[in-house]
């Protein structure tokens, strides 16, 4: 529970940050929250040679507007999540996932890009983002690039992140008030990561669903889409039934882990239950 | 009146029995006093320890050449190394004559039997250095069958632990009510019954998990040695490692400052406190060694883990006619303090409340390749009073009885007490009726039965349902007679003594040794009214052998009934010593004083009295101190109990479950103990809902895994589940009242209590919600996958997949590595 010796930077700026990780050689690791950083390097599990520390950028953090987007910076923390006006507003499904992350220590700590770039199919933000089909802006050596979500979670604590870049902004749509969401997350104990959660979004127009967003939490290595789900709403109208033969189909086409928390079957029940939910919730049955 | 009287004669407020905020909870709570961990002395080295990432092997080859060589390391040590000087770590309880102990050496010389077993030591100038050093030492293990499951190690043919052993069995324990002749025969009973039920239970395995990490720091001084130690018992722990490193008593002082916690954890001889030892021995200088939450996860000792196979008899109508316990209780690698003595404690009070005329138990204690198990919160009675609860409800849904009524039909009248069960035991006092009724009402029972009703009836996703646990204990360990019946290999005497210092101040001094208690409080109430000075003016020492050089230390919710039994004995000398230089003072005969509120007063003299504390500096002085008298008014007294303290009480669980996800979520608890006179309300409460936490803790959250290699999958908390506040519900406590007639205090144990009634009523509560589903068990912890697997699929809901959670890299222990892969945020490095 030491973590092996290594060196640490803090940059101030982005550019100043990709210089230091540029010049850092290939065992750098960046540290935002620290919150599964910190804990994989005393166990060992990770032991880079230098540590750049992003916690005093500015410009990495916070909630900005921009047209029929929020820019949220990658050093948001939970806890400013929790208490933003624009997310308030128009983020949430956002502000519901993170109010259950972990608790207010960690959250005070952790970050929106930190959980996104660890990219644990356990953490609760990945699906969010998912679900949202949000951006990510990376920054690199040779300038900056903007990935979609679908092709930013690669795998099992992967994503398109490529040695040298950073994270610095994650662009999410505005949802209005024809938006209703819903994080729906089971777990065993109120700290814990979830077992199984479930991420929707549906917008209403007159009494049927014009469109409906579910991202699955825990179900496979990466963040995934309820497609079949999310198909079989379109246009369905706003009634227990059809979103009870929605939700049935919430499972299809995944493949989750058994872990002592729960085994793959029950994991695809517990995803059919929760969406059943989620969509419930947020269309206000 | 109020004119003219005498203040002496207006009694002050009583202290026992006042809601006392715990003096000591200041400096606990901001951590602004002296853990062993923040122990820092000049030249001091620090230990670190490689572990076994292995169940079962050999080591092939060791090299530390490479370990010696980092910076900072100042020594390396091995098995080898410490072979002839090590001994063994004692067992305190041979439970049989022909018990097989099969040693247990704190660093593993030629094989290890655990994952989490020690192999190597590197002592290093810093913390960091030491941990650092570890991954330099070159080991090799060369595989050897593991075993693990208990119903297969028993069975002729199976694999060993320990090769040079016969088999995997320690020992076969029995106590049959018959042969004891406190009771009839048992299989006589049970072939003359209408009715037999029989289940398997498991007590799942169980972290002890307290809150401060052990932590040991050894300081040599010539030829002695100062030995501090986060651990429950400073006293035993001096005697026995005197006895294991030959290091002679007097030249070895253990002093256990504030402890965070220990629930049984720290009721240990450590592997660590000896290694440290010896390390401060070879090397003439302090070392210091502070475990890791993994560390502690995986080689402090364990809890629990038990299969159970209970038969009960009956007539038709209820009335119970006899019980049979067959038990095989999980050793672990190797027996540690009083790991054989868990199940032979717990087989006194299988019987529970209930008039059995026949009993029978036997147990076998069984090697596997596991950390030891040993004592844990309530340490054989939980165990006990599950198995009994849950088999009443079983039997009561035979018969097609209502749960309470059979309870009712079978447990003791409060005008039958004292009673002696068929396990042989005197139960002193309580009133299990009215304990329940109050019960009943602080749950709102009624009430809660109609909604399960409109529940059942609506076929509600959510059922609710409502478990009984009607229970006792025996605590407050233990009369030495009866230990030693036990063969135990010490007493459960109690020792205290007071020092009146000559301004009147008073030092309690300890034989218990409180790690979270409230001790400091609860003694200074106590002798408060005893010596009739004020609260303040007391000061509770207690922990450091040099200190308080008797002791038998804290556990087994002992140090109340039986220490401060101690002290009120002490206070009565002391009261009794001076009196006699207050005769002197007062010029007076003993005969004529009277001692209350603090004062010797002269019968029938007004005006004519002198102070306890006053008494004090005059004996400090003692330049007119009556001949042939010792100048002092301090005392001593230790006691021995003649007999356990029983503390009774009901437990009511209301249950709702979700049938859909399997998730349970406790609606309502109501308790109601009878722990005797209460001294302090707040601590007793406090000892309750703590209790309360770790009892639902084993019904609902934890279990420590392995998976089929060994490992120990629940390594860190992400998968080793403590519930928090935010996880359990608002408790509805109350208590009756029957003062102990075993010591003068009229108290009985609380520090169990919780612990060992709460389980059996959580489980009892989640079947009662979905019994008519066709759910006749639920194995414990009831996780929402068992609970959904048993509603939906038949069966306990089965074992657990045993890989931990994809969490924090799937990290599992800090010797097993996680799922990281090059391309992972983790990187490829491990
Ligand atoms: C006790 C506990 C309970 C928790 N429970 C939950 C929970 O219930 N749900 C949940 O979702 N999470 C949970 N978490 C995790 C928490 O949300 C973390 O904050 C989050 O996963 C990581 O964020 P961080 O800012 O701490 O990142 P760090 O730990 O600092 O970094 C995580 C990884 O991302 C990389 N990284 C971070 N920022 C960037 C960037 N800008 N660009 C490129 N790479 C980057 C790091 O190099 C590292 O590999 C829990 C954590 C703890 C300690």
């Amino acid at each position: 529970m030491i973590p092996a010796a290594f060196d640490y930077a803090r940059p101030s700026t982005v550019e100043e940050a990709l210089q230091v990780i540029a010049e850092g050689g290939d065992d750098v690791k960046v540290l935002a929250g620290g919150q599964s950083l910190i804990p994989v390097m005393r166990l060992r599990l990770a032991a880079p040679e230098l540590v750049v520390d992003l916690t005093r950028i500015p410009e990495l953090r916070g909630v900005r507007e921009d047209g029929d987007a929020l820019v949220v910076g990658a050093m948001t923390t939970h806890s400013d999540v929790l208490t933003d006006p624009l997310l308030a507003r128009y983020g949430q499904l956002l502000v519901q996932a993170t109010e259950t992350v972990a608790d207010r220590q960690v959250r005070h700590r952790g970050t929106f890009g930190g959980a996104l770039a660890h990219a644990d199919p356990a953490g609760d933000l990945p699906a969010v983002a998912l679900a949202l089909d949000a951006e990510f802006v990376l920054a690199g050596p040779s300038g900056r690039r903007t990935v979609p979500a679908t092709e930013f979670f690669v795998d099992y604590l992967t994503t398109a992140l490529e040695e040298g870049e950073l994270l610095v902004e994650i662009r999410l749509p505005k949802l209005g008030e024809d938006w209703g969401v819903r994080y729906e997350k089971f777990n065993r104990v109120a700290q814990a990561w979830s077992i199984v959660a479930v991420a929707a979004a549906v917008r209403r127009e007159g009494g049927r669903i014009a469109e409906a967003r579910i991202g699955l939490t825990n179900m496979g290595s990466t963040p995934l889409r309820a497609t079949a789900t999310e198909q079989a709403l379109l246009g369905a109208d706003v009634s227990l039934e059809a979103v009870t033969a929605a939700a049935a189909l919430a499972a299809d086409g995944t493949s989750p882990s058994s872990d002592l928390n729960a085994q793959a079957d029950y994991r695809q029940h517990l995803a059919r239950v929760l969406t059943r939910r989620a969509l419930a919730a947020a269309t206000g049955l | 009146m109020t004119v003219t009287e005498d203040a002496a004669t207006v009694a002050p407020a009583k202290e026992v029995g006042q809601a006392r905020r715990r003096k000591e909870d200041a400096r606990l709570i901001t951590g602004r006093t002296t853990w062993t961990d923040n122990m820092v002395l000049p030249g001091m080295l620090h230990m670190s320890v490689l572990r076994s990432p292995v169940a079962h092997a050999r080591i092939t080859h060791l090299d530390v050449g490479a370990a010696q060589e980092r910076p900072n390391v100042v020594a390396v040590l091995t098995g080898r190394d410490l072979a002839e000087e090590q001994g063994s770590i004692p067992c305190a309880w041979p439970v049989t004559p022909d018990m097989v102990n099969p040693g247990h050496p704190s660093v593993a010389v030629d094989q290890v039997n655990h994952v989490g077993e020690a192999v190597a030591l590197v002592i290093a100038r810093s913390r960091t250095a030491a941990a650092d050093a570890l991954e330099a030492i070159d080991i090799d293990y060369e595989s050897l069958p593991v075993v693990l499951d208990m119903e297969e190690a028993v069975t002729g043919g199976a694999d060993l632990v320990h090769g040079h052993t016969e088999s995997n069995t320690s020992f076969h324990w029995v106590f049959d009510a018959g042969e004891a002749g406190t009771g009839a025969d048992t299989e006589q009973a049970f072939a003359e019954a209408d009715v037999v039920v029989s289940r398997r239970f498991v007590q799942q395995r169980l972290i002890p998990a307290f809150m401060e990490p052990r932590s040991v720091v050894v300081q040599p001084s010539g030829d002695n040695f100062t030995l501090w130690s986060s651990t429950q018992i400073p006293h035993i722990l001096r005697v026995m490692l005197a006895m294991v490193t030959g290091i002679p008593e007097h030249k070895l002082r253990v002093i256990a400052p504030d402890v965070g916690g220990g629930f049984g954890g720290k009721l240990q001889v450590n592997p660590e406190e000896v290694l440290c030892l010896l390390a401060a021995r070879r090397l003439g200088k302090p070392v210091k060694w502070t475990e890791t939450r993994s560390e502690s996860l995986m080689s402090a000792h364990h809890g629990r883990d038990q299969i159970q196979y209970i038969d009960i008899a009956a007539d038709r109508e209820g009335n119970v006619k006899g019980l049979r316990c067959r038990i095989l209780a999980d050793m672990g690698a190797y027996l540690r303090l009083v790991t054989p003595g868990v199940p032979v404690l717990g087989a006194f009070m299988f019987v529970g409340i209930y008039k059995f005329p026949a009993y029978r138990f036997e147990c076998d204690g069984v090697f596997t390749n596991k950390v030891p198990t040993d004592a844990y919160r309530g340490a054989g009675r939980p165990e006990a009073t599950f198995a009994i609860e849950r088999i009443m409800d079983e039997l009561a849904v035979e018969l097609g009885m209502d749960p309470l009524e059979l309870r009712r039909k079978n447990w003791i009248d409060a005008a039958e007490f004292p009673f002696t069960t068929a396990a042989g035991l005197e139960y002193d006092s309580g009133d299990y009726e009215a304990a329940t009724q109050q019960a009943l009402q602080l749950l709102g029972y009624d009430e809660l039965r109609a909604e399960q009703q409109r529940r059942r009836e609506s076929g509600d996703p959510v059922q609710l349902g409502i478990g009984f646990s009607t229970f006792t204990e025996m605590c407050g360990l233990a009369p030495s007679r009866v230990l030693g019946s036990l063969s135990y290999g010490a007493g459960g005497w109690e020792s205290a003594s007071i020092r009146m210092l000559p301004t009147g101040k008073v030092e309690v001094v300890a034989g218990t040794t409180p790690h979270g208690q409230g001790h400091e409080t609860a003694w200074s109430q106590i002798v408060a009214d005893q010596l009739g000075v004020p609260f303040e003016d007391v000061e509770v020492l207690h922990g450091d052998t040099a200190v308080s050089s008797r002791g038998m230390d804290t556990y087994g919710s002992r140090s109340l009934v039986v220490g401060g039994t101690a002290v009120v004995k002490a206070a009565e000398k002391v009261v009794a010593k001076a009196r006699t230089i207050a005769a002197h003072m007062l010029e007076a005969s003993e005969d004529d004083l009277e001692f209350t509120g603090g004062k010797f007063s002269v019968r029938g003299t007004p005006g004519a009295s002198v102070g306890i504390q006053e008494v004090a500096l005059a004996v400090f002085a003692s330049h007119d101190y009556p001949e042939g008298i010792e100048p002092t008014i301090d005392a001593e007294a230790t006691f021995d109990p003649e007999n356990f303290s029983f503390p009774p009480g009901t437990h009511i669980c209301a249950m709702e479950v979700d049938t859909e996800t399997g998730f349970v979520k406790i609606r309502k608890y109501a308790s109601v103990d009878d722990v005797g006179t209460i001294v302090n309300p707040l601590i007793v409460e406090g000892q309750v809902h703590g209790g309360l936490a770790q009892g639902i803790a084993q019904a609902l959250y934890e279990e420590a895994i392995y998976d089929a290699d060994g490992n120990l999958t629940t390594g860190t908390f992400v998968d080793y589940l403590v519930p928090s506040a935010a996880d359990l519900p608002h408790f509805d406590t109350g208590n009756t009242v029957h003062a102990a007639p075993g010591n003068p205090l009229g108290a009985k144990g609380v520090g169990e209590a919780g612990c060992i009634a709460s389980t059996p009523a959580v489980v009892n509560a989640a079947l009662d919600a979905v019994r008519h589903l066709g759910v006749t068990d639920i194995r414990m912890p009831l996780t929402p996958e068992r609970v959904w697997r048993a509603i939906h699929q038949g069966g306990d809901g089965g074992d657990r997949a045993t890989a931990g959670s994809n969490a924090y890299g799937g990290a599992q222990t800090e010797t097993t590595a996680g799922v990281s892969t090059p391309a992972s945020a983790l990187g490829g490095d491990k």
